[in-house]
């Protein structure tokens, strides 16, 4: 019941408020869905620098198996569009010396899933070798990963691993909610000086919205990628505030949409980041409100969520009217999916939050 | 081929105990350990004629040079351990024995190549003009790193086994990239991975030859099979010699005597002409032995003989150059005599730069954990700059409780 409200909370109503900054439509606005925003994305970062290459399993003549890549081979060639062996490791430690080489490599992980066999070199090597330099050397890789779940799929492809590599110093974390973030975040992580997760929710893949693809619609002059880590209200409210990020904005903003029905003005705030975290945007809004619940689906123990409340918290304590409220995984492995709806952060599961910090 | 002036084995052991692997079939070696080159006769047999002959272009001028390099290393080698036993260092790992397969390797590189080292290869460092005591900030625990990795096209140490491996096959695919391999000019140029027999076995170096093979990226994979992982003996690592992974890969695989080094750097040099000229990878295996411990933590009495300690060190690096400079004619006594001072003159250096290395200002820690600012790390930082002010001024005597 939860699930269907969530499928059919993608339209209008979100997909309106959550665009609403990029509205000054052009000629060049197009809608599309996410996975082709990131598509336009790459694609006009590998037009623009000679630097930017992709590399990854089945990205070249496939596409990438949700083919964001798609057709980038063919415009860019082999050397630019590189079907890796199938390695994960492989591909962040080449990557590492592409970049120490000059090069911008963004590479595809293709499932959330698959992300540890490069689990050491994103830790140990890509997010210490700026540090271990003493700031001589950068490695400006973006690495791409599908995650999240509510496709479907079998075990290990719906995985939301970004509190592991937020725990490490040295990573930048982003995920975009909507097309126009995609097309817009995908390239402010390759103008980035340094490392960049690119957390893409699989389930959003296929959400379409208006995107501006043209030049000026994008700031990405030399200080154009720090708003990457600049959270967005995607809804005013005064009652109480919803922290998401990714796959569960619109679902938050479903969410918000049933409780104005019941007379709560619920406030949307989209994260974009998870490291750093806008905690300055966060802390203004619950300073408003005096009510936060955080939605991820990532598992709530040692989740984001935990570290939000924490700050917040410290921020907030005065302003706070009732204990910061988490909505996520539990402390189980990702379900098998006919059962997945019971373990995501559903619409119910947030109104139930919700009237749970309203009571307070 | 066995050496014929080998000193008798100390009471107990025998020089059979203990058999030279370099003296198998296949493994290039062009001087033998006493010093004298390998007859005609002999390299026709083992068909490493032509490595003879790039070997017989090297002047007496570069072969001193290697030698000088060899003893300095040892010398700043056996200083960093006594450094090390005084508390001056938290660690150190030596590479003593190791001096052929790094110096003969490293003199087969251009200023253009860049080298990818695990955390052994001081007397590679030491080639690539690294002055070496920059090797001690790391040691010392005042920086990770130390160095400028790009000013000596020698990067920094990777302690992580193997991972380093696979940015040297990356940098290499860069340099594919940049146009920079195959022109047949100064502009060609490749990479070396050093890595040890242990390193073979993890994931991230199989990976390495993966990639470098698959995409004829310009590496020259140098294992220094040193024959200890720690305590751990090569057999822990695998069951066939460790050249013969190469082929498996695609990839030359070629077998070398470590302790010579005339016959590493003939070796290395046609490796490096083959990965410059876009002919791709070669795994060289160079046999050698790490004669002291792994690091200065290690106690080597507790899993290995000392009867094969004693064998390899009548297989001596240093010893064995030094006998051919004489034989040949090519250094006299006042040579020797000149690099001991340097060598004197290097370490006196080497004991006070060390000295001199004060911990870095404690808000360091906060520098260069990204390349652009940070809104965390500003915040942590600024708040650890006001804790540490609001110390100033007041009596440490009783804590702050």
């Amino acid at each position: 019941m939860s699930a269907e409200t969530i499928e059919t909370s993608e339209p209008a109503a979100s997909e309106q408020t959550a665009d609403a900054p990029a509205a000054t439509t052009g000629p060049t606005t197009e809608r599309l869905p996410m996975a082709r925003a990131i598509n336009a994305g790459l694609r006009r970062a590998m037009a623009t620098d000679d630097r930017v290459m992709l590399m990854g399993e089945d990205i070249g003549r496939l596409g990438g198996v949700f083919r964001v890549t798609d057709g980038l081979q063919a415009e860019f060639g082999t050397q630019r569009v590189v079907d890796s062996p199938l390695a994960e490791s492989g591909i962040l430690g080449t990557a590492i010396g592409l970049a120490m080489a000059g090069y911008r490599p963004v590479v595809e992980i293709q499932f959330d899933g698959f992300v540890f066999p490069a689990f050491d070199q994103i830790t140990t090597q890509l997010a210490k070798l700026h540090y271990r330099s003493a700031g001589r050397l950068q490695v400006p890789v973006v690495i791409r990963i599908p995650y999240g779940g509510n496709i479907g799929a079998i075990e290990h492809h719906s995985e939301s691993p970004e509190a592991l590599f937020a725990h490490t110093a040295g990573l930048r974390i982003v995920t975009p909610a909507t097309a126009a973030d995609a097309f817009t975040m995908i390239q402010q992580s390759i103008a980035s000086p340094d490392p960049v997760i690119f957390l893409e929710p699989k389930a959003r893949y296929w959400d379409k919205g208006e995107v501006d693809l043209s030049g000026s619609g994008v700031d990405l002059g030399p200080d154009g990628w720090r708003s990457l880590h600049v959270a967005r209200t995607v809804r005013t409210g005064s009652d109480l505030t919803i922290a998401a990020y990714g796959p569960t904005v619109a679902t938050a903003l479903a969410a918000a949409q049933v409780a104005e029905g019941e007379g709560h003005d619920v406030e949307v705030v989209d994260l974009r980041s998870v490291s750093p975290i806008d905690v300055d945007t966060l802390a203004e809004s619950v300073g408003r409100t005096g009510r936060l619940v955080v939605v991820h689906e990532a598992p709530m123990f040692f989740g984001p969520g935990a570290e939000i409340a924490a700050r917040v918290t410290e921020r907030c304590f005065h302003q706070l009217e009732a204990p910061v409220l988490r909505v996520g995984g539990f402390h189980t492995p990702y379900p098998a999916s006919a059962i997945e709806k019971e373990y995501l952060p559903s619409l119910d599961r947030i109104l139930d939050a919700v009237d749970r910090s309203l009571a307070y | 081929m066995s050496s014929t002036e080998t000193p008798v084995a100390p009471t107990g052991t025998t020089e059979l105990s203990w058999p030279d692997p370099c003296e198998v079939a296949g493994t290039v070696r062009l001087v033998a350990p006493d010093g004298s080159r390998l007859s005609a006769q002999a390299l026709e047999l083992s068909g490493h004629a032509t490595y003879a002959a790039a070997a017989a272009r090297t002047t007496p001028e570069q072969l001193r040079a290697m030698y000088r390099d060899m003893v300095m290393t040892r010398a700043f080698d056996r200083e960093a351990t006594s450094l090390q036993r005084q508390g001056e260092l938290g660690l150190w790992p030596e590479c003593r024995g190791q001096e052929a397969a790094q110096i003969g390797s490293a003199h087969a590189l251009r200023p253009r190549d860049h080298v990818f080292p695990s955390y052994r290869e001081h007397g590679v460092a030491h080639v690539r003009g690294l002055p070496l005591h920059e090797l001690l900030h790391l040691f010392r625990g005042t920086e990770h790193g130390g160095w400028d990795p790009v000013a000596h096209g020698f990067h920094l140490y990777t302690l992580v086994i193997g991972s380093h491996t696979l940015h040297a096959t990356g940098y290499g695919m860069g340099i594919q990239r940049d146009g920079d391999v195959g022109t047949g000019t100064d502009r060609d140029r490749a990479v070396v991975a050093y890595f040890g027999d242990g390193a073979t076995a993890q994931g991230d170096v199989n990976e390495a030859l993966v990639f470098a093979a698959t995409t004829n990226a310009p590496v020259v994979f140098f294992c220094q099979n040193n024959h200890w992982a720690i305590s751990a003996p090569t057999t822990v690592q695998t069951t066939v010699p460790l050249v013969e992974r190469a082929s498996g890969f695609g990839i030359p695989g070629i077998r070398v005597d470590g302790n010579d080094a005339v016959a590493v750097k003939a070796v290395t040099e046609a490796a490096l002409d083959r990965a410059r000229a876009g002919g791709g990878p070669t795994f060289i295996e160079a046999v050698t032995y790490r004669m002291g411990a792994h690091t200065t933590s290690d106690d080597p009495t507790r899993y290995r003989e000392r009867a094969e300690e004693e064998a390899w060190s009548r297989r001596d690096p240093i010893e064995r150059l030094a006998a051919l400079l004489r034989a040949e004619g090519h250094a006299d006594a006042d040579f020797f005599a000149a690099v001991e001072a340097d060598c004197a003159e290097l370490t006196a250096g080497v004991r006070t730069y060390c000295r001199s290395l004060t911990p870095p200002p404690s808000a360091s820690i906060f520098e260069n954990v990204y390349a652009s600012e940070h809104p965390l790390v500003a915040e942590e930082s600024a708040w650890f700059a006001q804790y540490e002010a609001s110390f100033d001024g007041a009596a440490p005597a009783g804590g702050h409780a």
